[in-house]
C-alpha cells in the first residue's frame, strides 16, 4: 500500500513536472488520447466489449464543442459541456442497438454505426467537410483561466485527464464494476444470478461513449481545431491498439499505450506509410506474443519476482 | 596610414558584415516541407515536393547573405493535429523559418493560423482551398499554384465558350464538391453556358456508374466531376467504359492533375478536359527543369505543377530574403509581393496582397494514345487562361487584408 | 413513356441491374466471410486487403509478367489463398483457444500491415488495369447500355455463388465442413484431418476474397485503399444476413445491392448510408439478422 503511494505520487509530480521538459502540446495530444483509452479500456478490459466505433463519440464530440465555440461563442466550459452531452446520447443510441449481438457481431455493428456517423459529418455543413472547423477560439475556463496561456492550457488538460482517469477507476471499484467483471467472465452466470446485463452493459457503454467525447472535446480546445480524421475508422483502430498494446484490463495500461503510439505517429513523421505498418506489426505482435501488454507482463513480472 | 587605423578599418568591415548576417535569425535559413508522402496526395506532392524544394536551395546556390539554407521534410499524414504539432515544433524548437507545399485543405488551414500567429511564412502549393487567401489569409502567406476557385472557374468559363455551353456535374456531396459545383455554374452562367442539373454522389465513392446514366441521361453536352482524387479516376474510368465520351458529351475533371492521368492511363482518360497551372512539356525551361528533376526522382515520373510550384515558390522567397537582407516572415513577404516572378514555372506572375500569386492557366484536353509520342506526353493545350481571368477577384475573396492596404 | 415515381422504367431498370452488378461484389465477398467464420469463429478483418492483394496481383502479372486477365482470373485468387493459408498457419492457428476477438484484432493488424506495404510499393493514386479485349464494348439492351463486362462480373459471380453452395450442400467435403462447423471433436473422432480442413478454408475465403479483387480490377482504380473502403460496407451486409447460412449471404449481398443502386436514383445523398441504416433496423426487429440463428 505504502509502495502504491509513493508510485503515485511519483506519478503526480512527474505529469506536474513534464511540460518543462517535454513539448507540452505533445504532452497533452497524448493525455487526450490516454484518456480516450482509458474509456475505451473501461468496455474492452473490464466489460469484454470490443467497440470498433469509438472514434465516432470522440470525433463527433470534437465537431460539437468546435462549433459552439466558434460559431455560438460558447464558453470552453460550455463548449465541452456541449459536446460531452451529445457523446452520451450517441452512446445510448450505440449501445441500445449493439448491445443485441455479441462478440465479433458487436464490433461490426458499432463500426457500421460510426461508419454512418463518418459519412454524416463528411456531408453535414457545420463540419466544413474537409476544410475541418478551424481556429477556434480557446477562450478563457469559467472566465478566469486563459487557455491561451500553453502551461495553463496544460494543467487543465492534466486535469481533466485525472478526473476523467478517476471516473473510471471509480467505477471500476463499485458494485456497478464487480458485475461487469462477471459479464466478463461468464455472462450466462451473470444473468442466472438476476442481474439484468444488457442494462448493465448500455450503461457501461453509455460511460465510455461519454469520457470519449470528453477526450475529443478537450482536444478540439488544444488544437483549435476539429476535422474528419478523428471520426475515421482509423482512429477507432488506434485507440484499440492503444489499449491492447498498454495492456488492457489494467488502470494505466491504455495511457503508456497512448503515449507510445501518439509518439510513434509524431516523431516518426518522416517515415510515411510506414506508421501504418509499424502499428499492424504492433497488432500482430502483442496479439500473439504478449497479450497482456506492456503494462500487464510488467505487472506479472513484478508478481513473478516476489514469488520466488 | 598606421597599423591602428587599418585595425579600426578592419573592425568595422567585421561589424559591417556582421550586422547584415544578424539579420538572418539564428544565421541559417530553414525551411520546411510539411506534407503528404504516404497517403492520397503522396503522388501528388510527396517526396517529389521535397526534391523540387532542394533543386531550388542547390539552384540558389545553397547560401543566402552567407546563412545556409537548410532544409527540413516530414509527412503530416494527411491528419491535422499531426501537422500542427510537427509545425509548431518545427518553428518553437527548431526555428524553421517557411513551412511550404502543405496539401489537404484541413492541415493547411491549421498551418495558416500557426504561421499567422507565430509569424512565420507559408508557401502553399498544393492545398485548392480558396479561403487561404480569402476568410483565412495571412500576412505571411503565399498561394502559389491553384485553387479551387481558379480551376472550377477556368474550366467553366474555357469550355462554354468553346460550345460546351450546357452542363451537368456529378457532386461529391461535402463542402468542397459543392464550392467546386457552385464556382464552375456560376462560370458557366457568366459565359451564356446553362446548368442543367447535378447529383450528389456521396463522398467516397467507388461506384460512378449510376450517377454517369444520369448525366448521360441528361442530354448535356458536358460533365463535369465535381470530385477529386480517387473518386475521380472512378468516375473518369467507368465514364469510359460506358462509353460517355465516344457519345459526344464532354468529360471534365474539375480538380484533376497529371498524376491522375497517368494512373488511369491514355486509353481511359483521352479526350478528358481539365485546367492545370504548368505542363512540364510546355516550353524549353520547363522541359529543361523536369528532366533535371525526373532525374533526381530516379526516372520515370514527370513532375506535377504542384511540385513545380514547390520550387518556384522556394525560388522567389530566397530571391526576397537576398533583396531584402532579412528573413523576417512579413518582410520577406512584403519583398515577394513587390518582385515580379519570372522562371520556368511562370512568366510575369505576381503576388497580390491577399497572398495569391496570379499567373497564367492552361485549359488541356488529354491526348488519344495514337497522338502520344513519347512517355508522360499526356496534354495538347487547348487555351491559354490569362491569371487575371483565372484567378478570383481580390474584393470577392473576403480577405481582411485587402481591406487594409485599400484603406491606405 | 412509362414512369415509375417520376423516373421513367427504362433508367429505372438500367439502375437495378447496375445495383445487381454491385451486389455481386458484397455476396462473394461476405461469402468468404461467411465460410470463415462458420468453421473458424473468427470476422476476417484481413478480408478487404486480401480482395485489394487480388486486383493488385492482377496488375502485377500483367505489368510485369504480361499474363493476360484470364490467367490472372485463376492465378490470383490462388496466390492470395497461399497467402492466406500461410497467414493461419503462422500466426491464426495460435489463437483458436482464446476468445475470438483476437483473431478480429490480429486480422485487423494484418489488413494494416498488408495495406501499408502496397502503400509504400506503389503510392495511391492506383492503376490502370483494362478489362479483356474480348470484354470490351457493350451490347444495347434497349433500355441501357451495358458494357460486357460488367455483364461478364454478375453472370461469373452468382456461378462462383452457386458452386461454393452446392459443393457445401451436395459434396462429401462439404458434408465434412458442415459437421465441422457443428462439432469439430466428433468429426476429429471420425479420423477426419480437422486442422487440415481449417488451413484449407481460410485458404479457399481468402481466395475468394481475391477472385472478387481481380473482378473488380477493370471496374475501380486498383489502389491500395480500395480494400478498406468495400470490407466496412460488407460487415454491415453480413450482420444483416447473419452468418449462419452461405445462401442467405449471398441473397443479402445481391439484395442489398439492388437497393443501394435504388437509393442511388431516388436519394443519392443517402446511398453510402443505406446499408447501414437497414442494418440498424434489422438490429432492432430481428437481432440475429435475416437469415441468421440466434447467437
Amino acid at each position: 500500500m505504502l509502495q502504491r503511494r509513493i508510485w503515485g505520487t511519483v506519478l503526480v509530480a512527474a505529469a506536474l513536472a513534464a511540460p518543462y521538459a517535454v513539448y507540452p502540446v505533445f504532452l497533452m495530444k497524448a493525455l487526450c488520447f490516454g484518456l480516450f483509452a482509458v474509456a475505451f479500456n473501461l468496455l474492452l478490459g473490464y466489460t469484454g466489449l470490443l467497440s470498433f466505433g469509438h472514434a465516432a463519440f470522440f470525433g463527433f464530440a470534437a465537431y460539437v464543442t468546435g462549433h459552439a465555440m466558434k460559431e455560438w461563442g460558447a464558453t470552453p466550459e460550455l463548449g465541452i459541456l456541449a459536446g460531452v452531452a451529445v457523446a452520451a446520447a450517441m452512446g445510448l443510441v450505440f449501445g441500445v442497438l449493439a448491445i443485441r449481438r455479441l462478440g465479433i457481431y458487436f464490433a461490426m455493428v458499432t463500426l457500421a454505426l460510426a461508419q454512418m456517423v463518418y459519412f454524416f459529418c463528411v456531408q453535414a455543413p457545420f463540419t466544413h467537410g474537409e476544410d475541418g472547423i478551424q481556429a477556434i477560439p480557446r477562450g478563457k475556463l469559467f472566465g478566469l483561466l486563459p487557455l491561451d496561456d500553453m502551461y495553463v492550457l496544460y494543467y487543465v488538460v492534466l486535469a481533466v485527464f485525472g478526473i476523467g482517469v478517476w471516473i473510471v477507476w471509480r467505477a471500476i471499484h463499485s458494485p456497478f464494476g464487480q458485475v461487469l467483471a462477471a459479464i466478463r467472465e461468464n455472462e450466462p452466470r451473470a444473468i442466472s444470478l438476476g442481474y439484468r446485463t444488457e442494462r448493465f452493459k448500455l450503461a457501461a457503454f453509455v460511460l465510455s461513449a461519454t469520457l470519449a467525447g470528453l477526450a475529443g472535446s478537450v482536444k478540439t480546445l488544444v488544437f483549435q481545431l476539429a476535422s474528419l480524421t478523428d471520426v475515421q475508422w482509423h482512429t477507432s483502430g488506434e485507440v484499440v491498439l492503444m489499449t491492447l498494446l498498454g495492456g488492457m484490463g489494467t488502470a494505466l495500461g491504455p495511457v503508456v499505450g497512448a503515449f507510445v503510439v501518439t509518439t510513434i505517429e509524431n516523431y516518426l513523421a518522416d517515415i510515411g506509410a510506414w506508421v501504418t505498418i509499424i502499428q499492424g506489426v504492433i497488432f500482430v505482435l502483442v496479439v500473439t506474443l504478449f497479450r497482456r501488454g506492456i503494462v500487464g507482463e510488467a505487472l506479472a513480472f513484478i508478481e513473478r519476482s516476489r514469488r520466488r | 596610414m598606421t597599423l591602428k587605423w587599418t585595425l579600426t578599418f578592419a573592425a568595422a568591415a567585421l561589424l559591417a558584415a556582421g550586422t547584415a548576417q544578424a539579420q538572418i535569425s539564428d544565421n541559417v535559413v530553414k525551411i520546411g516541407v510539411l506534407n503528404d508522402q504516404s497517403g492520397a496526395y503522396s503522388d501528388l506532392a510527396g517526396q517529389g515536393s521535397v526534391v523540387a524544394a532542394q533543386m531550388a536551395i542547390d539552384d540558389f546556390g545553397g547560401k543566402v547573405h552567407g546563412a545556409p539554407i537548410q532544409l527540413l521534410s516530414a509527412d503530416h499524414q494527411n491528419k491535422p493535429d499531426v501537422g500542427a504539432n510537427i509545425a509548431n515544433r518545427w518553428i518553437d524548437v527548431d526555428h524553421v523559418d517557411a513551412i511550404v507545399d502543405v496539401p489537404t485543405s484541413s492541415v493547411a488551414l491549421a498551418i495558416q493560423e500557426i504561421t499567422k500567429n507565430k509569424d512565420v511564412v507559408h508557401l502553399n502549393s498544393t492545398a485548392g482551398s480558396s479561403d487561404l487567401t480569402g476568410k483565412a489569409c495571412s500576412p505571411t502567406m503565399v498561394h502559389w499554384t491553384y485553387d479551387t476557385y481558379a480551376q472550377a472557374h477556368g474550366t467553366g468559363t474555357a469550355l462554354t465558350k468553346q460550345g460546351g455551353d450546357t452542363w451537368f456535374f456529378i457532386t461529391a456531396d461535402y463542402a468542397f464538391g459543392h464550392a467546386l459545383e457552385h464556382d464552375t455554374g456560376e462560370a458557366v452562367k457568366e459565359a451564356g453556358g446553362k446548368v442543367l442539373g447535378s447529383v450528389n454522389a456521396p463522398f467516397p465513392n467507388t461506384d460512378f456508374s449510376s450517377f454517369l446514366l444520369q448525366a448521360q441521361g441528361s442530354g448535356a453536352k458536358v460533365i463535369g466531376l465535381a470530385n477529386a482524387g480517387t473518386d475521380t479516376i472512378n468516375a473518369i474510368k467507368q465514364a469510359h467504359e460506358f462509353g460517355i465520351t465516344q457519345g459526344g458529351q464532354k468529360l471534365t475533371g474539375l480538380l484533376t492533375f497529371i498524376s491522375d492521368v497517368h494512373s488511369l492511363g491514355l486509353e481511359t482518360a483521352q479526350g478528358l478536359v481539365l485546367t492545370d497551372a504548368w505542363y512540364w512539356d510546355h516550353d524549353d525551361a520547363s522541359r529543361a527543369w523536369a528532366k533535371r528533376w525526373s532525374q533526381k526522382m530516379g526516372g520515370g515520373r514527370m513532375p506535377t505543377s504542384v511540385q513545380a510550384g514547390v520550387y518556384s515558390a522556394v525560388m522567389h522567397y530566397l530571391k526576397a530574403i537576398d533583396k531584402a537582407g532579412t528573413d523576417e516572415a512579413k518582410k520577406v513577404v512584403e519583398t515577394m509581393k513587390s518582385m515580379p516572378v519570372n522562371d520556368m514555372f511562370t512568366k510575369n506572375g505576381h503576388i497580390r496582397a491577399d497572398g495569391r500569386m496570379v499567373h497564367d492557366m492552361y485549359l488541356v484536353q488529354v491526348k488519344t494514345p495514337a497522338e502520344s509520342k513519347y512517355p508522360w506526353d499526356y496534354f495538347k493545350i487547348l487555351r491559354t487562361i490569362p491569371g487575371d481571368e483565372a484567378f478570383r477577384p481580390m474584393d470577392k475573396g473576403g480577405c481582411p487584408l485587402v481591406q487594409a492596404s485599400a484603406g491606405k | 413513356m412509362m414512369t415509375f415515381l417520376g423516373i421513367p422504367i427504362q433508367a429505372l431498370m438500367g439502375q437495378l441491374l447496375l445495383g445487381l452488378i454491385n451486389g455481386a461484389s458484397y455476396a462473394v465477398l461476405s461469402l468468404g466471410l461467411a465460410l470463415i467464420f462458420g468453421l473458424l469463429n473468427i470476422i476476417n478483418f484481413a478480408h478487404g486487403a486480401q480482395y485489394m492483394m487480388g486486383a493488385y496481383i492482377a496488375w502485377m502479372l500483367l505489368a510485369y509478367a504480361g499474363v493476360n486477365y484470364w490467367l490472372a482470373l485463376v492465378v490470383a485468387p490462388l496466390a492470395v489463398g497461399l497467402i492466406g493459408v500461410v497467414i493461419e498457419r503462422l500466426l491464426l492457428r495460435r489463437l483458436y483457444k482464446l476468445d475470438n476477438l483476437y483473431g478480429l484484432l490480429l486480422t485487423f493488424g494484418l489488413a494494416l500491415i498488408i495495406e501499408g506495404l502496397f502503400r509504400q510499393a506503389y503510392g495511391i493514386s492506383g492503376q490502370a488495369y483494362q478489362a479483356p479485349r474480348l470484354l470490351q464494348g457493350g451490347i444495347n439492351l434497349g433500355f441501357m447500355f451495358l458494357p460486357l463486362y460488367r455483364g461478364w462480373v454478375v453472370l461469373v459471380a452468382l456461378a462462383a455463388c452457386l458452386a461454393v453452395w452446392a459443393a457445401i450442400e451436395k459434396t462429401r467435403l462439404g458434408a465434412l465442413l458442415r459437421a465441422a462447423t457443428e462439432n469439430p471433436a466428433l468429426v476429429r473422432a471420425f479420423g477426419v484431418n480437422v486442422p487440415l480442413l481449417i488451413t484449407g478454408t481460410y485458404g479457399f475465403g481468402a481466395a475468394l476474397a481475391g477472385f472478387a479483387g481481380v473482378l473488380a480490377a477493370p471496374l475501380y482504380s486498383v489502389n491500395p485503399l480500395m480494400g478498406s473502403n468495400i470490407i466496412i460496407i460488407v460487415f454491415a451486409v453480413v450482420v444483416i444476413g447473419g452468418m449462419g447460412s452461405i445462401l442467405g449471404s449471398v441473397l443479402t449481398g445481391f439484395g442489398l445491392g439492388l437497393i443501394e443502386g435504388l437509393t442511388k436514383v431516388f436519394y443519392p445523398e443517402a446511398s453510402a448510408t443505406v446499408i447501414f441504416v437497414i442494418m440498424a433496423i434489422v438490429l432492432l426487429i430481428k437481432p440475429a439478422g435475416l437469415f441468421g440463428r440466434n447467437a
